[in-house]
């Protein structure tokens, strides 16, 4: 309760401010934004839902997820964010962290992965997993990123989201590439990472999960490619689906040497 | 003459098909595995369906090449050119033209045929997100040239001139169906995909050749 109040009350500002603030250029307004924010990232607050989360007896089976091997060994989150997505041998597959903690939720606790898998972000345990996934991307904070290549299917999976960061379709021939393969270019006055490669530390796949400050949520990565394939023109992404793993695979393997910064904030 | 563009682009289908059965690492074809996994992957939403992916031979040949890395090869890309230029419709009434205040308004939205709109929202050009237009919105995108003075620079005095036919017969086509000029462009097909409807194409096309458009101020 305090901590949605919380939230409201900061909602409230930052539309205030942003109002304020709009006589400027907006790139400039931004980034004073986001420096006036920085000691106060919202982010916090699910940070510490996720941690508690992590650490709770939960579900069915009444366990909490200190068990839960992220690629490192069980119960280890350090580190573990910079090397997602990797390839899993007790699943046989390849998963990013949302995947993986919808696997661990499953397995250690009991809850229904369908249920998660369908249920709208920011909703239900959909909500937890974000939270969740927010704490442990916070545990390699300034860590670089490093996936690894070495499995099979981790290299085919890198190759088919290539492929799927090309594909051009819908109603407006859009790929992923149309905005996310040069450099220095913007939509609107929306910067645009070149996600071919390494954009830099804390820029693009080294910046989510991120709290959005526009809408006052807190986005995972899952949640940032589904809103970047709707505004692409495409159909739905299946949530933890592999067309969004393999992606996330790509942009992780290119992004080897960045140094994360999740949770960042955004506009 | 329609049978040698078809026949080009089924020569190139099957050469796309050749090259794209690439089978690295190991022995999957990764392909056809990015076709299954697509399959898996995405679903009906609102407006938007699965259908939408289904896309044409140019966008597929655009987009093994965008994989390899490399430019499509100028008989290739004079080839989609020359089709997609055969399939420009022109104005039905004639009128290339129409109202530069309309086309700004369509120019600002970029709202429209995502999985979020109804059937009945309004589709908008987008054209702001790419391009610079009037020099007064400060918030436009660089991904596409600069479209500030496109019909002053371009010596359009008046449109109802034989000088400027030309000039904005291209405009048309160019917004229409982009890659009748640009084998693989960026921009959407406008008209060619129904985003815009022939009035609005024209009102487009006023935004940026008419001499009272701010535009070309």
């Amino acid at each position: 309760m305090k901590v949605m109040r919380q939230l409201s009350i900061f909602a409230l500002v930052s539309s205030v401010s942003i109002a304020a603030l709009a006589q400027k250029t907006a790139v400039q307004s931004i980034e004073e934004y986001r420096a006036l924010l920085a000691d106060g990232n919202p982010a916090e607050l699910f940070e510490a839902k996720g941690e508690a989360l992590w650490k709770q007896k939960r579900g069915p089976k009444n366990a909490s997820l200190e068990k839960c091997d992220l690629g490192k060994g069980p119960g280890v989150v350090k580190g573990a964010f910079v090397e997602l997505p990797r390839y899993f041998a007790d699943t046989n597959r390849v998963q990013d962290l949302e995947s993986r903690l919808v696997s661990c939720m499953e397995t250690l606790q009991g809850i229904n992965a369908t249920e998660i898998i369908n249920a709208a972000f920011g909703k239900g345990e959909k909500a937890n997993v974000t939270a969740l996934a927010t704490w442990i991307a916070t545990e390699s904070k300034g860590m670089r990123f490093n996936l690894p290549q070495s499995h099979e299917k981790e290299k085919v999976f890198y190759e088919v989201g290539k492929r799927l960061f090309f594909q051009r379709a819908g109603a407006h021939d859009f790929a992923c590439a149309t905005c996310h393969s040069k450099d220095n270019i913007r939509i609107r006055l929306q910067d645009l990472p070149n996600l071919t490669k390494n954009p830099g530390d804390g820029i693009g796949f080294a910046a989510w999960p991120a709290y959005r400050v526009s809408n006052g949520q807190m986005w995972s990565m899952q949640h940032r490619l589904n809103d970047c394939y709707r505004q692409q023109r495409f159909p739905f992404p299946g949530y933890i689906s592999d067309a969004t793993v393999a992606l996330g695979s790509y942009l992780g393997v290119n992004a080897k040497g960045a140094a994360s910064i999740a949770p960042a904030i955004k506009r | 003459m329609k049978k040698d563009i078809k026949s080009i682009i089924g020569s190139f289908a099957l050469l796309s098909l050749l090259t794209a059965c690439s089978t690295q690492p190991g022995s999957v074809n990764i392909d056809k595995l990015t076709a299954e996994i697509v399959k898996a992957s995405f679903s009906d939403k609102g407006i938007v369906k699965v259908s939408a992916l289904e896309t044409d031979e140019a966008n597929k040949l655009c987009s093994t090449a965008d994989v390899a890395g490399k430019e499509l090869d100028d008989k290739t890309a004079k080839a989609i050119e020359a089709a997609n230029l055969k399939m420009i419709k022109w104005p039905s009434n004639g009128k290339f033209v129409g109202d530069w205040k309309a086309g700004e308004k369509l120019a600002q939205s970029g709202r429209g045929l995502t999985w979020t709109d109804s059937a009945t929202t309004p589709n908008g050009g987008n054209c702001y997100n790419c391009h610079q237009i009037d020099k007064k919105e400060v918030s436009f995108g660089t991904i596409g040239p600069s479209l500030y003075n496109y019909g002053k620079l371009r010596q359009v005095k008046d449109v109802a001139s034989a000088e400027s036919k030309a000039v904005i017969e291209y405009t048309w086509g160019k917004i229409w169906n982009a890659r009748a000029y640009n084998a693989c462009s960026s921009m959407p097909r406008a008209g060619h995909s129904g985003i815009m409807t022939e009035e609005q194409v024209a009102h487009l096309v006023a935004l940026l050749v008419d001499p009272k458009s701010p535009v070309n101020q």
